[in-house]
């Protein structure tokens, strides 16, 4: 099959880019990034430089790729990374328009290659259960419900590629957010830290510029990992609740 | 060169104990004086560099990726390896232990070996702590799976994503830290050189791979947890980006490479569906708990649907050869045994080169639901990639390579040759012998960085001075420098024809031809050859476009695939020296009567290490000899 690409140029940070058209030839088989991969080595022969874009697993684990096609974060099969689809989602003689995630959080760094330190950022600032190494007890002592289990391995699910950020009209980063504070909120180990967490881990994101949550739900739709946006509503009553009986710390030692 | 693997005296089930009880201590005060670098943030670096900055050391840790959550521990699926005997079913850290050896063919050392087997219990507390979550059963405790080569159920999974839940727990450890400022984080940094100063390593130079930046970072010890070479084949089921440049700079600068045939071939991958195919994605092991792996009897039967071909009509090759086992026969042996039926012409889909992996028999028993929840994930990968449905048509996999168990050499304290350079997880060769056993790579890594590192490291640097550290302009260190920056301006003049993943393709089908599941000696010879020849090509006929001083993936590449380049041809070298089969090495010349791996543990009980000798010397092959005190050297049979 042929296709015609338009894929987003951009040298650095700071010089603006453009859509350069590629014409591509692919077999239905493959995997998008290795339809592009043909297209780079083309370019490589010829001494130009090839299209720049982040991947690594190819097996819609590590959340390293990131593209909007055709306008749709990671393309157009529901539930799918752009790794792991496949050109047989395309038509021969279809013309194919990709781009980076765009959002001022993750500064483009160069063709489809953007920063999402901000991340990173949010989780160091209380996306964790405090634990020591060596500190923990026996695996068993604490049971946990199945369920409970199940819920947090659900929302544990995100890969973390920002999908859910690009799909967002506001480029509102909650779901990614509201993902770990469920999964960490749902075991036992996690309460001791429930409320200070979602504090802080709001705090961070909303410093990173990332934008609020009007409720669209486009997240949700663009997330290959069908992370649920019943975790924002639990998000939220976390907050809430860690606002209204938000108290200074006490230091240790104290007065007795 | 001295290999002393320094194995502390005494019984086996104290060495550890006894270790940990009068290693010299660094005071809290001191801690902070001394930095410790990591590159990697995979299981074993993430770990690791967490629990150091715990301790209190001034920590930096450095990823290729944009971010440490992608390292490649990212993508483990099946499951860790655990002697917490929460099944009573018979499990202890000794058999644990025996497991391994013997899963190893009898190429490991005893003590290591040990030590890994007793700290697995205390890594899945860890990861509970930590909220990991594990698969549980409806009582609420953790549930288990059974993997290859082992007769108990101690394998703990979270899904088939366990790689995943791991990683994401070590990592939020490191963002934890980072957070406090123990640690740096350097992600989209690269490491392309190490500074040795008189002898010993001090510091690691990095390019920033968005501005390009070279960077020298001075430090009191090293920590490589870079990860293995198994992209060295070019399709494997690695991520994309492995490599061994680390090791290789470290190599080069003095740290021996043990045993670097020592690959493993996974028996149950989806089978290769054309050239343009840019890697290999893995089936896990833990399918064949539940799949029964077959091929018609008859050559004709191939093309047949399989639903065509009566019971009668197929041979579950695994189950007959190995009752004991059956389909949970370790990986090397499965591997081959599908490789066998294959040349025979028996393999199945277009390209011959597959069996089946069955799941209609599980079904029937367990049902579908049950089956779905076990492994989901897996069947919508398969179904994603191939487009068939494996709860209506049997899988097809092939063997495809996975892991290395050669890598830097460490003694019993995680130390390279090289004094104050540390090697952890998959990039060092210690626990596995000549071949690994399923979920045992996640276990070692996390024992590596988060139970082993933090206490012997201290034995080091309590004799090291942090004022020791040498300064930015130190000749060494503006010497190595130098190296990278012409090593870089000389990949982007050469301006050839050629792009470096056409050079790594033709590497990795000269390695997977003679250095892969079958080798003999013709072949490696002939191999050493023609990669001799292939590096001579690349360094006249590379292209990299662009320039150094931007994000470039080709250079990224083309530095990664040059040092593949040399690493293959020690690899065909070591397969070449150890003219005996054991584990993963396999050597046609040394096969029982029934095809079986024949050892000669006269002249190969040994680990091979080499010694790097400059530019157009040969390698030094040197010896560590392995003793077995507490089993005894079995020939390794699973029938
Ligand atoms: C598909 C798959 C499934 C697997 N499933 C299992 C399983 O179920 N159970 C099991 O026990 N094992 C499994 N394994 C094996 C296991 O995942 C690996 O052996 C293990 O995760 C390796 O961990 P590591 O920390 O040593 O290295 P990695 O996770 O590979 O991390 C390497 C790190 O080093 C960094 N790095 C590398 N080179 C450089 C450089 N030059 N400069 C800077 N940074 C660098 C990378 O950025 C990365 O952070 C599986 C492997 C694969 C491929
Ligand atoms: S919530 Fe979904 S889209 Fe957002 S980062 Fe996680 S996996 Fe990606
Ligand atoms: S490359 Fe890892 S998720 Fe796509």
């Amino acid at each position: 099959m042929k296709l015609k690409l338009k894929v987003w140029r951009q040298p650095d940070a700071q010089t603006p880019g453009r859509l350069v058209d590629y014409l591509a030839e692919a077999k239905p088989d493959m995997s998008f990034l290795e339809m592009l991969d043909v297209v780079n080595e083309g370019l490589i022969v010829k001494g130009d430089e090839p299209i720049a874009f982040d991947h690594d697993c190819r097996e819609g684990i590590c959340g390293s790729c990131s593209m909007v096609i055709n306008g749709r974060p990671h393309g157009p099969r529901d539930r799918t990374t752009t790794c792991q689809l496949h050109m047989r989602s395309f038509e021969d003689g279809d013309t194919v328009v990709i781009e980076p995630w765009r959002s001022s959080a993750f500064p483009i760094q160069k063709d489809l290659v953007c920063n999402r330190s901000s991340f990173d950022r949010i989780i160091a600032s209380g996306g964790f259960i405090s634990a020591p190494t060596g500190s923990a007890p026996d695996a068993n002592a604490i049971p946990i419900r199945k369920s409970d289990a199940d819920r947090a391995f659900d929302a544990s699910a995100c890969i973390g590629c920002g999908a859910c950020v690009a799909a967002c009209p506001n480029a509102s980063a909650m779901l990614f957010v509201s993902a770990k504070i469920s999964h960490l909120g749902k075991l036992p180990q996690g309460q001791p830290e429930r409320y200070t967490r979602a504090l802080s881990m709001v705090e961070q994101m909303d410093a990173e510029g990332f934008g609020s949550c009007t409720n669209h739900g486009e997240c949700e739709a663009a997330c290959p990992k069908g992370i649920s946006v019943e975790n924002i509503a639990q998000m939220n009553r976390d907050f809430l609740k860690a606002s209204v009986s938000k108290r200074p710390e006490v230091a240790a030692g104290g007065a007795g | 060169m001295k290999l002393d693997p320094k194995i502390p005296s005494g019984p086996l089930t104290e060495k550890w104990n006894h270790y940990r009880e009068h290693v010299k201590l660094v005071s809290p005060g001191n801690k902070r004086k001394y930095k410790v670098l990591v590159v990697g943030s995979g299981l074993a670096g993430a770990s690791a560099a967490a629990s150091m900055g715990e301790l209190g050391y001034q920590v930096e840790c450095f990823c290729y990726q944009d971010s440490p959550r992608r390292a490649h521990s990212i993508a483990a699926q099946g499951g860790i390896n655990a002697a917490k005997n929460y099944h009573n079913d018979g499990d202890s850290a000794f058999r644990l232990f025996y497991d391994t050896i013997k899963g190893g063919d009898f190429r490991s050392r005893e003590a290591n070996v040990y030590r890994l087997a007793e700290t697995s219990v205390r890594i899945i507390d860890q990861c509970v702590a930590q909220g990991v979550p594990f698969a549980r059963e409806y009582g609420g405790l953790l549930d288990n799976r059974s993997f290859g080569g082992a007769q108990v159920s101690r394998t703990f999974y979270a899904r088939g994503q366990t790689g995943q839940q791991l990683l994401i727990g070590a990592y939020q450890a490191l963002e934890r830290q980072i957070g406090l400022g123990t640690v740096k984080m350097f992600a989209r940094h690269e490491m392309l050189e190490l500074i040795v100063v008189d002898g010993v390593a001090k510091g690691i130079v990095v390019r920033d791979m968005v501005s390009g930046k070279i960077e020298s970072h001075m430090a009191d010890a090293v920590c490589l947890a870079s990860g293995g070479y198994g992209n060295v084949f070019y399709l494997s089921t690695n991520a994309k980006g492995c490599n061994t440049t680390a090791n290789w700079r470290a190599y080069k600068k003095g740290a021996a490479f043990a045993n670097p045939c020592y690959t493993q071939i996974h028996p149950t991958c989806i089978p290769v569906s054309g050239d343009h195919q840019s890697k290999l994605t893995l089936m896990s092991e833990s399918l064949r708990n539940d799949g029964r792996v077959w091929v018609p009897k008859r050559k004709e039967d191939r093309l047949k649907h399989p639903s065509s071909i009566s019971e009668a009509d197929r041979d579950y090759f695994l189950e007959r050869k190995y009752p004991s086992y059956g389909n949970l026969a370790p990986r090397d042996i499965s591997s081959r045994s599908a490789k066998e039926v294959c040349d025979e012409g028996r393999g199945v889909g277009p390209t011959g080169l597959g069996v089946y992996l069955d799941f209609a028999d599980s079904i029937k028993r367990l049902g579908k639901q049950k089956i779905q929840e076990k492994y989901g994930n897996l069947f919508e990968m398969y179904e994603r990639i191939t487009d068939e449905n494996p709860y209506e048509v049997p899988m097809r996999i092939y063997p495809a390579v996975h892991y290395t168990m050669g890598g830097l050499w460490v003694d019993y304290e995680l130390m390279s040759t090289v004094p104050g350079l540390f090697v952890l997880g998959e990039a060092n060769f210690s626990d596995h012998g000549a071949n690994r056993l399923g979920a045992s790579a996640l276990m070692q890594g996390l024992a590596d960085g988060y139970f082993v590192l933090p206490y012997t490291i201290g034995n080091y640097l309590a004799n090291v001075k942090p004022s020791d550290r040498p300064s930015a302009d130190h000749v060494e260190v503006k010497k190595a420098e130098q190296n990278v920056q012409s090593r870089i301006e000389k990949l982007l003049s050469i301006k050839g024809k050629t792009s470096p993943a056409h050079f790594h393709r033709e590497l990795g089908k000269i390695i997977w031809d003679y250095c892969g599941m079958a080798r003999n000696k013709e072949g490696l010879e002939k191999a050493i050859s023609l990669v001799q020849d292939l590096k001579k090509r690349f360094w006249s006929d590379v292209s990299v476009p662009g320039s150094g001083q931007s994000l470039n993936q080709a250079l990224e590449h083309a530095g990664r695939v040059a040092d593949f380049i040399e690493l293959g041809e020690l690899m065909c070298r070591d397969a070449l020296q150890r003219s005996e089969s054991c584990g993963g090495h396999f050597r046609e010349e040394w096969q029982t009567p029934d095809g079986e791996a024949k050892r000669d543990d006269q002249q190969f009980c040994h680990v091979a290490a080499w010694e790097y000798q400059g530019e157009s010397q040969e390698p030094l092959r040197h010896e560590e000899p392995l003793h077995f005190e507490n089993v005894e050297l079995a020939t390794r049979s699973y029938k």
